[in-house]
């Protein structure tokens, strides 16, 4: 469950989020959508616990938090199996599920590669791989589809959705596809408030 | 190498004209009679027991220095309250000149010690420095990262700023080498432990034996280059086998 009561938050002196309202229960699988710099990301940064409201009050209940970040954030000097590991204890013995879940988004012969040698389609896959594989009951996706070629959206959307189900789900997208596809309810970003459409 | 040692031969060749035109034994010995006695002194048990304790204290003040600033560098970056109590030391630290500190300490501690103490003093702030900047340009996006998927300290540590830090670390290392052979031998000059390059030196200098001089000078400089070559090879080493992954079991 993702609760936020009056959020406010400023980057500086330009206000990203202002007297934000969410309610959104267990299960549930909700899109924020608009522009960008409208604060989708920042809401879920919040969600996360990766920063604090200005004002207001963020309360989140899960046990485990899965996120696929926007900006990749692999380790450089990690391959791309050592990456999807590190969330499921770096060890020996869980290499084999992480390169099962790379492989369930197409990474298997890239698995043995270092970051810098991926293209950022590849990067995002290792990206989402690590969040799948972590098994979170909050799945956080920021742009889950971001630079991915379009052969491969349908597989990976149908993964995601797949994943996704009994998990509470908050993603930010502005791609229509992508929303329609993994939320029930799309959260449109209007006067610094994100509205039910 | 073709052209580092056509670089060698051509200094070597300058040194041998400056040598033969001011034919001054005393003041300036030929490249081949400084060769001829090092081979000398290397025949003795004399000369590699002193190379040795030297070598060991040096490494050792080098080796305490490294560790006590990564450990400080750790500590004033995890606490605000130690940064600014300690940055004012390391900045007399590194602002005093070598040979205040010599005289310093000589009056605390043995002379034996000393040249070990000397040279962990100036390998600390070095280390501490550049680590502090590794640990301050740790990607912030990546830490966060692993916040949200819960590693452990340890983890974050080995996973994220080990790698993170190792480069600036290996940098003040390698800066530190040098400057701990040229500190460590300077502190063995001007307090003259029993067995130690810099009381050859320093004798050699009193009786003008120029050529033992040079002798004990190309062994400091030869000593140096070989512990950096090692060094690079080391860490060369380490780094394929980083390269080659490296999982817990």
């Amino acid at each position: 469950m993702i609760r936020f009561d009056n959020v406010a938050l400023s980057y500086g002196p330009k206000a990203v989020l202002r007297n934000v309202d969410l309610a959104i229960p267990a299960g549930a699988h909700v899109a924020l959508s608009g522009p960008s710099g409208c604060g989708k990301t920042t809401v879920l940064t919040l969600a996360a616990g990766l920063c604090r409201p200005a004002a207001g009050t963020v309360r989140v209940e899960a046990k485990k938090i899965a996120y696929a970040f926007q900006e990749h954030r692999l380790l450089p000097w990690r391959t791309a199996a050592e990456n999807v590991n590190l969330v499921l204890g770096d060890t020996a013995a869980t290499m084999p599920q992480a390169l099962h879940w790379l492989d369930l988004l197409g990474m298997a012969d890239g698995a043995d590669l270092l970051p810098a040698a991926l293209s950022g389609g590849m990067r995002q896959r290792v990206n989402l791989a690590r969040a799948l594989a972590y098994d979170g009951d909050l799945l956080l996706l920021d742009e889950p589809l971001k630079e991915l070629d379009p052969s491969r959206r349908d597989s990976v959307l149908a993964l995601l959705r797949e994943h996704a189900a009994g998990r509470t789900l908050l993603m930010a997208s502005h791609d229509r596809e992508e929303t329609e596809a993994l939320a029930e309810q799309v959260l449109v970003y209007r006067d610094g408030q994100f509205l039910s459409l | 190498m073709a052209k580092s040692l056509g670089a060698l031969a051509f200094w070597l060749g300058v040194w041998a004209v400056l040598a033969v035109l001011a034919d001054r034994p005393l003041l300036l010995p030929t490249p081949w009679a400084v060769a001829a006695r090092l081979v000398r002194l290397a025949g003795t048990a004399d000369f590699w027991h002193v190379t040795a304790v030297s070598l060991i204290r040096i490494l050792l003040g080098a080796a305490l220095g490294v560790l006590a600033g990564v450990a400080t560098a750790v500590a004033t970056g995890r606490s605000r309250f130690l940064e600014t109590v300690l940055s004012p030391l390391l900045s007399v630290i590194r602002a005093t000149p070598v040979a205040s500190f010599i005289l310093l300490v000589l009056v605390w501690v043995g002379r034996d010690i000393l040249p070990c103490l000397i040279v962990f003093l100036m390998v600390l702030p070095v280390v501490w420095g550049n680590v502090s900047t590794g640990l301050a340009a740790t990607d912030k996006q990546l830490l966060e990262m692993a916040r949200v998927y819960r590693l452990g300290r340890w983890q974050i540590a080995k996973r994220v700023y080990g790698p993170s830090v190792a480069p600036y670390l290996l940098s003040a290392c390698h800066t530190s080498l040098g400057l701990a052979w040229k500190s460590g031998v300077a502190a063995e000059v001007l307090t003259m432990p029993a067995f130690s390059i810099g009381r050859r030196l320093y004798e050699s200098k009193l009786y003008m034996e120029m050529t033992d001089l040079f002798a004990w000078t190309a062994m400091v400089v030869t000593c140096s280059i070989l512990l950096e070559k090692l060094f690079t090879a080391l860490i060369r080493r380490l780094g394929r086998r980083r390269s080659m992954g490296g999982q817990e079991t």
